[in-house]
């Protein structure tokens, strides 16, 4: 993975070309395609950039919990298979921190329009908030522990966060709740056909676009762990070397 | 000997400790007492009383979470000292006994303070209760344990870190979210006595559940976080 084979960089820069050319179909058909709904107008077009980072922000902290548990599982039995996955959990939180981000942003930016309001402390937005400040925590934790711990910690903050956010989600149901049911799934509203197009193109090109940065910020960190696995080497062979 | 035994000589080492120098209790009953006048002044708390009644459940959990984040990276750093958090790691007891021994004597020293802090607050602020006062008898130790069990496992974790008095509460804020939604609400629902006892119940429960939830994560991962280099 991370040696620099041509073949590995022909398919990320085919792989770039073509998230490319599907965000360019879904931008076309979200903002002139697709009719404008009912009674939100053009407003509703947000909704095809903050319904893909929402789906997806809800996936990538799945991809950095399993890689957490890999680690801790690995980490006396096979090391290097640890870092491995370690370097998967760190590029995993940051996209994870990027997409519920932007997720958080356009539901502001749409909730202006629709309700009025910003900000409502309901269950979603408030559950999605806190998804993202614990994996900044994830990251903060990660920056000030010292490297040979990171992984580690890491990986048992990443255990905590994946049971915290479905009991906050839970606890603030009960509380109070505004944000519109989920419209897919069995007990979903449903959306009108003539709005699928846009929905799925936007799907597909963001989820390129995520396993593509995700992929590139994991062969990132992999080269660092390599370089910095080399200089402790160096590091090593140069204090065994008898003074003559 | 087993385990019960190690946990309690754990914690008997803690408060005799505490009770030498009785630095965390003094520093965090001190830290109280001003968040509580500091909101006092900024509130004025005797000229409303109905708000007062509303919000003071909230300033009454701030004032505890703040202050128990201070005892919770000393009682850790006390350990640090003469490589003896080196000595624990090589001891042959199981180290959750530690952590538990430890977060019992840290759930002491924060009830402690609650019960002196109670009734100054309900002084400072003319608190006048209008519901089941004695319901705040098992929200109080049940919100405590959900602070203090998370707390001393995230001391633990940000020990070795840089700045780590700072990375406490950056870690121990997002989790314990859902426990201070749920003690907030349920002290104010008592306080102002606009809940029922079903849905206070409601609350009771959560922090229950989280209660016993995260004593188990904190039990099962101590041992990897403790050891991780």
């Amino acid at each position: 993975m991370e040696q620099r084979t041509p073949t590995l960089r022909n398919v990320a820069w085919l792989w770039f070309g073509i998230t490319i050319a599907v965000l360019v179909v879904g931008f076309r058909q979200a903002i002139f395609l697709v009719p404008a709904e009912a009674t939100m107008g053009d407003v509703h077009r947000i909704f095809y950039y903050h319904l893909p980072h929402a789906v997806l922000g809800l996936i990538f902290p799945y991809v950095n919990f399993v890689a957490s548990l890999a680690f801790l599982f690995w980490r006396r039995r096979d090391p290097l298979k640890a870092l491995t996955a370690d370097a998967l959990a760190v590029a995993a939180a940051e996209v994870t921190v990027l997409y519920v981000g932007i997720c958080l942003a356009t539901g502001m930016l749409w909730g202006k329009p629709a309700w009025g309001i910003w900000w409502a402390w309901d269950a979603r937005l408030t559950s999605e908030l806190l998804l993202w400040l614990l994996y900044v925590s994830y990251l903060l934790l990660r920056r000030y522990s010292p490297s040979g711990q990171a992984g580690t910690v890491g990986a048992v903050l990443s255990v905590f966060a994946a049971i915290d956010v479905p009991i906050v989600y839970m606890s603030i149901q009960w509380w109070r709740t505004q944000h519109p049911a989920p419209v897919f799934g069995p007990n979903g509203g449903g959306v009108d056909h003539r709005f699928y197009p846009a929905i799925l193109w936007n799907m597909a090109g963001w989820l390129m676009w995520g396993v593509l940065i995700m992929l590139f910020r994991f062969a990132l960190e992999r080269r660092r762990q390599l370089a910095e696995q080399e200089a402790a080497l160096q590091a090593i062979e140069a204090s065994l070397e008898i003074p003559r | 000997m087993n385990y019960l035994s190690h946990v309690l000589n754990h914690l008997r080492k803690d408060l005799r400790l505490e009770w030498r120098s009785r630095d965390s209790i003094n520093g965090m009953l001190f830290f109280a007492l001003l968040v509580v006048v500091v909101f006092g002044l900024a509130f004025d708390p005797a000229g409303y009383p109905t708000t007062t009644r509303q919000i003071s459940g909230g300033i009454l959990w701030v004032a505890l979470l703040f202050a128990s984040m201070t005892a919770l990276n000393q009682s850790w750093s006390r350990e640090l000292r003469n490589q003896v958090l080196e000595a624990q790691r090589m001891a042959p007891s199981p180290a959750s006994a530690l952590f538990l021994g430890k977060a019992l004597a840290n759930m002491l020293f924060v009830l402690a303070v609650e019960a002196v802090l109670a009734p100054v607050f309900i002084v400072f602020f003319n608190l006048h209760v209008l519901g089941n006062i004695w319901l705040l008898a098992l929200i109080l130790p049940l919100g405590t344990w959900a602070l203090v069990v998370n707390g001393t496992f995230f001391a633990a974790l940000g020990l070795r870190a840089r700045n780590r008095e700072l990375l406490l509460p950056l870690l121990l804020l997002p989790i314990s979210l859902p426990a201070l939604l749920a003690m907030v609400q349920g002290t104010t629902g008592i306080l102002t006595g606009d809940l029922d006892s079903i849905q206070i119940g409601t609350w009771i429960k959560q922090l229950i559940g989280y209660d016993i939830i995260f004593t188990t994560v904190c039990i099962l991962l101590f041992e990897t976080a403790f050891s991780a280099e």
